[in-house]
């Protein structure tokens, strides 16, 4: 639909691959660069004072959820309110709060949602330990079935000619 | 039971838990944010009037009556669901409803209520948005069922329907008057 438009193409034989390929290119290109642009969308400029500064802050805002987007950090996330809440972040940071004050502050207000790591407390040690629980199940599940199966073939082939193996395959 | 049929019975225990999941997600909203500030005082506030900038309004000036604060926004798609409903409906409510103007230009706001009508007793604007932190809104629409002491009662997140209304709102507001008078 372009070759004709574009004078400069050549008209030889294989320009058609060689257009696919640039225009596979171009679409790279510019999709790269929306990615670009997006990722930049979500970084307001924030005032750091120092490197040390800033990497605190980016390990915090790491730790923490956006509400809106609840898929990313608070360090990632481009909405508005993500925005406001480093905003927030940063200006107790500044104004010498903890790390520890300011998630405070945070789950005074959205709860324990805003922490990616919820605290160890009566309501979540199932969350912590669940997987835990279920992978102690299958590991004795296994353990059982493995024993079970190995009293069979020894008692199996102490009575038949079969070999051991056949037993494995039953189901 | 014969061994052959465990495999199967796993796989039904799987269905299962498959199927509550995605029963479980019908009724209960996995991206609503439960609220830490229930029966928590609200955070007070003094926020400037939508209609008159110069003039605040806040919770000094709602304290010792009921009353439903609705986060609302003229660039909020599902409040425009939540509005007729709110104009239909808001007044069998029997509290003040205050309009939280959330992140909205004025001029955006006050058109949006001459079109679409004004059902609030009272419109505050957040636009910078700190205040709607304090309360711990995570978006547009939200309600806040604020008690005559100013305690936060009950939030309800999405847009309000009639069924909200009946089942949700109206027996609290009941409870509420049966326990202040």
């Amino acid at each position: 639909m372009r070759q004709g438009r574009s004078p400069t193409l050549p008209r030889t034989a294989h320009a058609p691959h060689r257009l696919a390929a640039h225009l596979l290119f171009a679409c790279v290109l510019a999709l790269g660069f929306a990615c670009a642009m997006t990722a930049r969308a979500g970084v307001d400029p924030l005032p750091f004072a120092d490197r040390a500064e800033e990497l605190r802050f980016q390990a915090l805002t790491k730790q923490l959820r956006c509400l809106v987007c609840q898929n990313e950090s608070l360090n990632d996330s481009s909405a508005p309110l993500a925005a406001d809440l480093r905003r927030d972040v940063f200006e107790q940071m500044r104004s010498g709060k903890s790390d520890e004050e300011i998630k405070t502050w945070l789950t005074a207000r959205y709860g324990d949602f805003v922490l990616y790591d919820p605290p160890l407390r009566g309501g979540t040690w199932l969350l912590w330990f669940g997987p835990l629980l279920v992978l102690t199940a299958g590991a004795a599940g296994v353990a059982m079935t493995v024993r079970r199966r190995a009293r069979a073939a020894v008692a199996d082939s102490t009575r038949s000619t079969r070999p051991a193996s056949d037993v494995e395959d039953d189901w | 039971m014969n061994a052959r049929m465990l495999p199967l019975l796993g796989f039904v225990l799987i269905l299962a838990l498959l199927g509550f999941g995605i029963w479980w997600n019908q009724h209960n909203d996995p991206r609503a944010v439960p609220s830490p500030l229930i029966d928590k005082p609200a955070p007070a506030f003094a926020l400037p009037k939508l209609y008159e900038p110069q003039a605040t309004f806040g919770s000094a000036d709602l304290a010792g009556e009921p009353y439903l604060l609705n986060v609302f926004g003229s660039w909020c798609v599902a409040c425009r669901d939540e509005h007729p409903i709110l104009m239909r409906e808001g007044k069998r409510l029997g509290i003040k409803l205050v309009g939280f103007n959330y992140k909205d230009e004025p001029d955006d706001a006050k058109r949006w209520l001459a079109e679409y009508g004004d059902p609030y007793d009272i419109v505050v604007a957040d636009y910078p948005g700190d205040i709607a932190i304090d309360f711990g809104v995570t978006g547009a629409p939200e309600s806040f069922l604020v008690d005559a002491n100013g305690v936060i009662r009950y939030k309800y997140i999405s847009p309000i329907t009639p069924r909200v209304i009946d089942e949700e709102l109206l027996p609290r507001i009941a409870a509420l008057k049966g326990t202040t008078r």
